[in-house]
């Protein structure tokens, strides 16, 4: 396994002889500043690919298949062309400086937790003690850059469109936590990379078995949820509130929109893939050593994303083939199902791991 | 005691004929109490349509009224006022709720007032309208009603006319009032399908109450009928409901031929009988799919659009189009079958059926969806027959009143097929009732398909063709429901009135009553099971 | 008691529909799928014969056409889509003789009824299954279906000169 600390201590050594210590801490933090900020665009390029081809595929279509080749590949980048370049409307009777705030703070929710994901052995900006509590708070900043845009975008489908979302974000958080709690049980630690290090010899979703496999798909349901996509999006619910919270946005305000739901998608399959699926952890099967060292000549960051995309196909089989729900719905099923079981999983999983039934 | 004498106690001015149906003539100020009696002692519950029409000195509107029990068993109630100034007559409106939009649309095109009616607005157009256009001295001039390239408000004031002890007065009211937060649904928005425009007033997420403003694509089709020969007039109908171009074109011409005593071969009626359950079973799965689409599930929309193109295949092989045909002509059909017709209908009824098993799998199935629809929009049968609710949506709260069963056109006699009732009445029974239906029209094709008689498929007609004087009616089954053709001519080459019965307006007229109370979502969920298509409404 | 039974089936049923659900989606995933690449196919994409395109006078290797500018098209048009001028000449007996000038078609106005195809006497004009209509300004829709310098095909003569 490369350890990509080897480089960015290399780096760091370079900086340190050459400059004092306060202008190395800048140009690393720009220097990781531009490489998030780079990852974050690329990443939500791709994702968008992604879907629509997957999308395609569900349906029986073949996607986009014209610019970039048979694979459409250069679709998404000529339509983020295309909306960085488009007419920002001016919406009149509107709060301007929320209204033009909404979409930072949607950003913002999201750059901060897909700054914390562990890449990669050694590719992780920064590595809290309590990183699971992080995620959990930073990822619910979201809701409101929603609900502001929903106020201030003086539209009553907005209006409509944030309060589901408020009452969506506030119940699904609940599972996210406990599922996640769950996790931390049986790990014993919120440190990021420790949870990482764990499962170096097996990922915990098999050393937990069933309460963890249950943990597991909570998880991706209430993250699928709280990333208001379908079978979950009835803050934009395009058939009844036309697009909901952002109906008034246009051009890279939307843009912004577009991108952090995207790239919410994919923070939420990095965290299950970083809590369940081992993170950057090549997959190892005890006493196999030759299967083992073979595993261990895949670089770090791509098991990473394969197991990403694993989950972020997962959660599009779903979107692709699920009606929207509707807001009683929505609420008893976390509420009335969700709830419970995340109750009597974290029990088994004390059970569990009082009982040492765990591999 | 006969329905005449009866007619005859209450009025005894009334006029008796025995046209095509029996007909009664009564004087205005008789009319109510005819209905009521109609209504409530003899059970004729079913007022299939209201027509308006300006008789030259004088303005009248036509009744067709049925039993619920056999509703295409007819009789016609007519009535009219001298009054041309100010015409009013009493409205029926309280014995037949159907008659709310009907006499809407009465007013606005013929100025007729209604006295009683709740809501004396103008339908189909605007309150500022000059003129009332149906009218035969109507001024076309340009200048009167100009183009208006500004976004007019509409007001939110009532009008109606109440009959008192002081007389006729005047009364006020209001659609919404201030306080109310109205949401527009349309008239461009995602689930309409098509510019229909709700207005819905919300208290969170619950509906108190939907008022509908119809008349976005208005084209006075009507009035386009009575300047067009018979043959001309017969692309219109493709462009009324466009999903059942081929069953609504079916019913004009009918009434042309039956009006016209043309004869048709055997072969023709096969074709006919064959494209309209084509017709059908392409306009229930696009009904169908978006109706998924609506609910959120996009994938099962284009599982639906995928599968009704092989139909659409199929009429674009024979028929050279793909949507609005133009398929049936008066005495025949426009083209044979195409060579592989036979070949193509066959492969694809055992396709359909496989995929309709993955319908119910991927929808019908699916706890999210079943349980956004059951329970959701509950119409009684009752009140589908007050507001005249037929097809699926009427069928599916346990309104018998498939046309094909009641009153055989085509070869429907000869074919053994049953009519698909539930009794529920909510949104999942409507869902059902379509899937039920495709189901039953594969059968139905199935048991044709093999038996075309050989024959010729255009009778001599003469090149103009003019049809005697009189009246004729003449419903079929669309796939929305009952669509009906009233000519009345004069003998002429062109009808003197014509009135397509549609079955999207009594549809529209039941979302406020099916839809309070229940969610927004639910009002999405209530549009897609009723399955309207807006130029049928607006005509 | 029987509301939480009822609560526990309803955990299985429901995560059972949503699992067949799934299973259809993932089946039609690995379909063939059913997207026409169209510009690419233009080659093998074939249109019905009977596809109503556009409306055509067919000319024959002379430059010859049937029609005999009477009219019963344009007037049969329910939209006013067709229009036929025509000149007056003088033939050799001497007779005045109507004969077609242009033949104007409006394709943006035609609905494509085929009331013009049924009831032309002389089967001058018929629908050809083209596609690919769209054009830029609205003027281009009007079409003259005439051939410069085409004339009637003349029956009587070629009848004459057989015999």
């Amino acid at each position: 396994m490369f350890d990509f600390k080897i480089v960015t201590d290399w780096i760091d050594q370079t900086l340190r002889s050459y400059l004092p210590d306060f202008g190395v801490l800048v140009i690393e933090l720009i220097l990781v500043g531009i490489a998030l900020l780079a990852a974050y665009a690329v990443f939500a390029i791709i994702l968008i690919w992604f879907e629509r081809k997957i999308c395609a595929w569900f349906q029986c279509r073949l996607g986009p298949n014209r610019v970039g080749g048979r694979w459409g590949l250069l679709q998404t980048v000529a339509d983020t062309i295309k909306i960085l370049v488009k007419e920002l409307i001016p919406i009149n009777h509107i709060d301007k400086f929320l209204f033009y705030l909404a979409p930072f703070i949607v950003i913002l929710g999201s750059m901060l937790s897909f700054g914390a994901l562990p890449f990669g052995k050694g590719l992780h900006a920064i590595d809290f003690n309590i990183g699971v509590f992080y995620f959990i708070a930073v990822s619910s900043l979201g809701v409101l850059g929603v609900l502001l845009a929903g106020w201030s975008s003086n539209n009553k489908f907005s209006m409509i469109g944030a309060m589901r979302s408020g009452a969506q974000m506030v119940s699904y958080e609940l599972s996210i936590g406990l599922s996640l709690l769950t996790m931390v049980i049986f790990a014993g630690t919120m440190q990021v990379s420790q949870l990482v290090n764990q499962q170096a010899d097996m990922w915990f979703i098999f050393k937990g078995h069933i309460p963890a496999f249950i943990a597991f798909v909570i998880y991706l349901i209430a993250g699928h949820a709280e990333t208001s996509r379908g079978p979950f999006d009835l803050p934009e619910a395009e058939s009844e509130l036309t697009a909901g919270y952002h109906t008034e946005y246009s051009g890279i305000q939307f843009g912004f929109y577009y991108l952090a739901e995207y790239l919410n998608m994919f923070i939420i399959a990095a965290i299950a893939t970083t809590i369940f699926l081992g993170g950057w952890q090549p997959f190892h099967i005890p006493g196999w050593d030759g299967f083992n060292q073979v595993m261990d000549y895949i670089p770090t960051p791509l098991w990473f994303i394969g197991k990403t995309f694993f989950c972020i196909f997962l959660s599009l089989w779903v979107r692709w083939t699920f009606p929207r729900l509707r807001i009683d719905q929505l609420l008893r099923l976390e509420w009335k199902y969700l709830l419970p079981l995340n109750l009597l999983n974290i029990l088994l999983m004390a059970l569990v791991v009082i009982s040492g039934w765990h591999f | 005691m006969d329905l005449t004498e009866k007619i005859t106690a209450l009025a005894p001015d009334v006029q008796v004929e025995e046209a095509q149906y029996p007909t009664y003539t009564v004087s205005s100020d008789r009319l109510h109490e005819v209905a009521w009696m109609l209504r409530k002692k003899e059970g004729y519950d079913f007022l299939l349509s209201l027509t308006g029409i300006d008789l030259g000195e004088a303005l009248g509107v036509i009744y067709h009224l049925s039993k619920s029990e056999n509703p295409m068993d007819l009789i016609v109630l007519k009535t009219s006022t001298t009054d041309r100034e100010n015409p009013q007559l009493f409205s029926v409106t309280d014995i037949w709720r159907t008659a709310n939009l009907n006499e809407r649309e009465v007013f606005g095109l013929f100025g007729i007032r209604f006295i009683n009616h709740p809501d004396m607005r103008r339908l189909f157009l605007n309150n500022s309208w000059n003129g009332f256009p149906f009218r035969k001295d109507y001024d076309e001039n340009p200048e009167l009603n100009p183009l208006n390239l500004e976004s007019e408000c509409q007001s939110d004031k009532l009008r109606s006319l109440s009959f008192t002890k002081q007389g006729v007065i005047e009364r006020e009211g209001e659609v919404f009032s201030k306080e109310e937060y109205v949401v527009n649904i349309g008239p461009q928005h995602p689930a309409t399908h098509g510019v229909l425009h709700f207005r819905v007033s919300l208290d969170g997420e619950i509906i108190k109450k939907v008022d509908p403003h119809l008349g976005y694509i208005h084209r006075g089709v009507e009035k386009m009928c009575e300047r067009m020969s018979y043959p001309q007039m017969l692309h219109l109908t493709d462009r009324l409901d466009y999903l059942s171009a081929h069953i609504n074109r079916h019913a004009l011409c009918m009434c042309i031929e039956k009006a016209a005593e043309i004869e048709v071969s055997e072969r023709v009626l096969y074709i006919r009988t064959i494209m309209d359950e084509l017709t059908r079973i392409a306009s229930h799965l696009l009904g169908w799919a978006s109706m998924c689409m609506d609910m959120g599930a996009l994938t099962a929309f284009i599982y639906g659009m995928r599968d009704r193109e092989k139909i659409i295949d199929i009429f674009e092989a024979t028929c050279g189009a793909r949507l609005i045909m133009n398929y049936n002509v008066i005495g025949g059909v426009m083209y044979d079958l195409h060579p592989d017709f036979q070949k193509q209908v066959k492969e694809f009824i055992p396709y359909m059926r496989k995929m309709m098993k993955e319908y119910h799998q991927i929808f019908t199935g699916n706890i999210i969806a079943s349980e956004r629809m059951h329970n959701i929009g509950m119409l009684t049968k009752k009140k589908a027959i007050a507001y005249g609710v037929t097809g699926p949506s009427g069928r599916a709260s346990g309104f018998s009143c498939d046309v094909r069963k009641h009153k055989p056109y085509g070869v429907y006699d000869k074919v053994n097929f049953s009519e698909m009732l539930r009794e529920e009445g909510d949104a999942f029974a409507r869902y059902m009732l379509r899937l039920d239906e495709i189901m039953e029209s594969l059968n139905i094709l199935e048991q044709l398909i093999d038996n075309i008689p050989e024959g010729s498929i255009q009778t001599k007609i003469k090149p103009i063709i003019r049809i005697p004087e009189g009246e004729y009616f003449q419903a079929v089954e669309a796939a929305r429901g009952l669509f009906g053709v009233y000519i009345c001519s004069k003998g002429d080459k062109s009808p003197y009135r014509l009135k397509f019965r549609s079955p999207g307006l009594p549809l529209i007229s039941i979302v406020n009553l099916i839809a309070r109370e229940e969610k927004i979502a639910d009002l999405i969920a209530i549009g897609g099971s009723l399955d309207y298509v807006v130029p049928d409404i607006d005509r | 008691m029987s509301s939480f039974a009822a609560y526990i089936k309803s955990w299985f049923t429901g995560l059972g529909s949503l699992l067949t659900g799934l299973k259809v989606s993932m089946t039609n995933f690995l379909r063939p799928k059913v997207t026409e690449c169209y510009p690419e196919n233009r080659a093998t994409l074939k249109m019905p014969a009977r596809f109503k395109g556009e409306l055509i006078m067919p000319h024959d290797a002379n430059n010859e056409h049937n029609c005999t500018a009477c009219g019963i098209c344009q007037m049969n048009c329910p939209n006013n889509t067709i229009k036929v001028i025509t000149d007056t000449i003088e033939t050799e007996e001497g007779k005045k003789k109507k004969i077609l000038k242009s033949y104007i078609y409006k394709l943006g106005q035609c609905s494509f009824c085929s009331m013009c195809v049924n009831t032309c006497p002389f089967n001058a004009i018929t629908f050809a299954p083209t596609y690919e209509n769209a054009l830029f300004t609205r003027s281009k829709l009007i079409h003259q279906l005439n051939n410069e310098g085409s004339r009637l095909k003349e029956k009587k003569k070629k009848e004459e000169a057989a015999s």
